[in-house]
């Protein structure tokens, strides 16, 4: 644990990454006891650039709400569907993956076949379409999210299994009368988890930019300030106050790219052969 | 005149190695002509001394101290540029695995001419040629056909003959072989031996051979260097380290070399009921299905396997790579299920029993496997690994692990090491705790597949000593499948000779060894190397 945390240190780029990524959490967390009132009331007249009010630090939008508060408040929507998201894929792909690189085969091709399906349509619009049918809210876009972006983790878990299944450790298993589940839980599975958790890291990555995408559109949970709503909300006049769409674009990107970061520094710390030199 | 002279080379290792330096004063020379064999075991600074030779060494491996003349000029103070002139045209390598030396999407005539076109030496037409004439030279069969095949299409010998031919492509001064035999069978490497022997004889060219066989080294070597943990611990004329070694770790590695003439007295306890019996196994491996897509490959693994195995005694089962040894032990053990014929374990067919029943069974029948790093989960702690098998049989985890540390006791490791992780272990160790965990389920038979080929020498004796100790206090029988018949010789009762699949001799180790009845098996027994020197220790002594 010690040296994994050293490798990770030696990678500048994700501890920065790291360092804002705490810094979103922590606003996040204390959004409800920094801004206790509703993101949605409105505070003072609408258009009020930043920095020109001492208590309402980004100014108000198109209807007089506070933008710091919707931020701090997006930022917990934004986390919460990110990372919620991410275990619901991986709780669908991990096991289509292990199963259909553990069994090959008829149980194989089925289970590919079937992936395939879902990677064929372009997620976004498959994402579009499942909002489109049920209602928007909270745990339909998170559900819509995990169907749209499961197919990556399952082709990742396979092509993992596919090489570990052949390895003797994988046979002495067998010869000792464990069984395949047990098998695949204790012994495959451990070990094929360093890609998985760095794809998991660029998954909520993904996941934060499409529920921005989603909320853009109008297909967000309505009653829920996001950050993709408040872009979405400013588009029409985002010549005039342009700072509006700034903001929350800003926010976006640095958290996702605080992932990204992050991603790529597990990467090094948990594949220490495959390490870049970094001179 | 010495063509390489080597002074005072010490070679740093990075911080947090197991020790400092991975070669310490080392100091030789290389005369033209001369086969000098740097014999030593895993990790003795031998493949880093050759390395650096080349100013090939690992990234935080350097050299701190002295210096290497070759040619006049101290090659640790080459620039990069200089050295890429030297590199293959003045000293070349070959390497043990050559799969993994030649690109795999190259052709091989592509991949010889390259070697031309990178130190710019002549014409396209004339590279040709020239790569043509060294396959001859290097006894590639058919060299027409071969210089437009893929290293996949060749046998691991021939590989190595196409290594060989690139490495001799702009006539070097000196060639540095780093265990070049020690992944191919005893007759192919006989065969490599011989031409290496022969080219230096026609080009006088200097010769660098590391290994870790002394029986390879009797064969070739003019001169030895005995390396040991980073230091040369005796040098001298091949007779004089062979014949008179001085120094103990010397002697150690000599004693430790399997010897044909082994002792076979132990013999089978009791006949009676065998407890393996195979008749007609039968394995066939087919690729494609042969209905849209492309012909369908069928290939004869194993073919109309019988034998009986008693209890207490142990079948060698030996053959070169591809002789489907391997697969008629894992059909056995149904790893893989056989095509065709009957496994009677204890007196029930295992071969085409479903999988409940076959759980029950097969806890009588384990097996050792051949790679030390890849039969241990590296995520899982000994404990575990020793006690899974136990409680998936039922065993309260307590009685298992009480087990576990008697089991480790009975292959040689210290209880502590129930709560570390395989790559904290050498190989050796990590061999004793794949022994252990084969006996925890207290086993009628075992079956050890190349259980020793992938250790050092030293280390191979004790695991053999082990297993042999092993079999007699809890009178196991055992089949073991190795490629090496002086491992055989050492442990097995009976062997069994198998070629392309099928079984062509079976009888007493000794009559196998001593007088065989196919001409395959004595083909098999005069490629082992050093058996001259073997007969000279035993004239001697």
């Amino acid at each position: 644990m010690r040296d994994f945390w050293k490798r990770y240190c030696r990678n500048r780029g994700a501890l920065i990454g790291l360092l804002i990524l705490t810094l979103v959490i922590l606003i996040a967390i204390l959004a409800p006891l920094l801004f206790p009132q509703s993101p949605w009331k409105m505070v003072q007249r609408p258009f009020l650039p930043p920095f020109s009010q001492g208590d309402l630090l980004l100014g108000t939008d198109a209807v007089g709400r506070d933008v710091m508060a919707g931020l701090a408040h997006g930022a917990y929507v934004s986390l919460l569907v990110g990372l919620v998201s991410t275990i619901v894929a991986l709780a669908i792909g991990v096991p289509i993956g292990a199963s259909a690189g553990y069994f090959a085969g008829r149980v194989d091709d089925a289970l590919m076949r079937f992936t395939e399906f879902f990677q064929t349509i372009p997620s976004f619009a498959l994402a579009i379409v499942l909002l489109a049918t049920f209602q928007p809210s909270l745990t339909f876009v998170i559900i819509a999210i995990a169907i749209v972006s499961w197919p990556p983790v399952a082709r990742l878990v396979r092509g993992e299994v596919l090489s570990l299944r052949t390895r003797e450790f994988i046979e002495a298993a067998t010869l000792s009368g464990l069984g395949n589940l047990q098998i695949i839980t204790r012994h495959i599975l451990p070990n094929a988890l360093p890609p998985i958790i760095v794809l998991a890291s660029l998954m909520v990555a993904q996941a934060i930019l499409l529920e921005s995408s989603l909320s853009f559109l109008g297909l967000g949970d309505p009653n829920i300030m996001s950050w993709g709503y408040m872009i979405g909300a400013a588009r029409t006049v985002i010549r005039e106050q342009w700072w509006l769409s700034f903001i929350p674009g800003m926010a976006i990107l640095l958290t996702v790219l605080a992932l990204n970061l992050i991603g790529e520094g597990l990467n090094d710390a948990l594949n220490p052969r495959l390490t870049r030199k970094s001179k | 005149m010495s063509l390489l002279s080597i002074r005072d080379l010490t070679i740093a290792l990075p911080e947090g190695a197991d020790r400092d330096h991975a070669a310490r004063d080392i100091s030789f020379d290389l005369a033209p002509g001369e086969i000098l064999c740097i014999v030593g075991e895993s990790g003795s600074g031998k493949s880093m001394s050759a390395n650096a030779v080349m100013g090939l060494l690992p990234e935080g491996v350097t050299p701190v101290s002295g210096r290497i003349d070759f040619d006049g000029r101290d090659i640790l103070g080459l620039s990069e540029k200089e050295m890429l002139a030297l590199r293959g045209s003045r000293i070349s390598m070959i390497f043990q695995e050559p799969l993994s030396a030649l690109n795999p999407l190259m052709r091989i005539g592509a991949q010889i001419e390259e070697v031309f076109e990178a130190h710019g030496a002549l014409s396209g037409a004339e590279r040709h040629e020239q790569a043509l004439r060294l396959l001859t030279e290097v006894g590639i069969p058919d060299p027409q056909v071969t210089i437009r095949a893929y290293p996949f299409q060749l046998s691991g010998g021939q590989r190595q003959r196409v290594m060989i031919a690139m490495a001799l492509a702009l006539e070097p001064d000196i060639l540095i072989a780093d265990e070049p035999t020690t992944a191919l069978d005893v007759t192919t490497q006989a065969q490599i031996l011989e031409l290496i022997e022969n080219l230096r004889r026609k080009r006088n060219m200097a010769v660098i051979f590391i290994t870790h066989d002394f029986g390879v080294v009797a064969d070739i070597a003019d001169r030895v260097i005995v390396m040991q943990t980073g230091e040369i611990v005796e040098t001298g004329s091949a007779d004089e380290v062979l014949l008179h070694p001085q120094h103990p770790y010397t002697n150690a590695l000599i004693e430790a070399i399997p010897r044909l003439t082994g002792d076979h007295s132990g013999g089978r306890g009791d006949t009676g009921e065998p407890v393996l019996s195979v008749e007609g196994l039968c394995k066939t491996f087919s690729t494609g299905s042969g209905k849209f897509f492309g012909k369908r490959r069928v290939v004869d693994a194993v073919q109309d396997a019988s034998f009986h195995l008693y209890k207490g005694e142990t079948i060698g089962i030996v053959g070169e790579s591809g002789s489907g040894k391997s697969t008629l032990g894992r059909c056995i053990v149904r790893l893989l299920a056989p095509s065709k014929g009957r496994v009677l374990l204890e007196g029930e067919d295992i071969a085409h029993m479903p999988g409940a029943e076959l759980r029950e069974r097969r806890r009588r029948i384990q097996m050792i496997f051949q790679d030390p790093f890849s039969s241990l989960n590296p995520r899982s702690r000994v404990s575990r690994i020793l006690t899974e098998g136990p409680i998936a049989y039922g065993a309260t985890p307590g009685d298992a692990r009480k087990r576990a540390g008697e089991l480790l006791e009975l292959v040689g490791l210290d209880a502590s090491a129930m709560s570390r992780f395989p790559h904290e272990f050498s190989g050796g160790q990590r061999q004793r705790i794949g022994i252990a965990r084969a006996l925890a389920l207290d086993p009628a038979i075992v079956i050890a597949d190349e259980a020793v080929s992938a250790l050092d020498v030293s280390i191979q004796a004790q695991v053999l000593d082990l297993l042999a100790d092993l079999k007699a206090r809890l009178n196991l029988s055992m089949l073991f499948i190795t490629h090496d018949l002086r491992v055989a010789a050492r442990i097995c009762d009976r062997i069994i000779v198998m070629q392309k699949g099928r079984i062509i001799e079976t009888g007493p180790a000794d009559k196998v060894l001593r007088d065989p009845d196919t001409d395959y098996t004595r083909s098999l027994l005069d490629a082992i190397p050093g058996q001259d020197y073997e007969r000279a220790l035993a004239g001697a002594g």
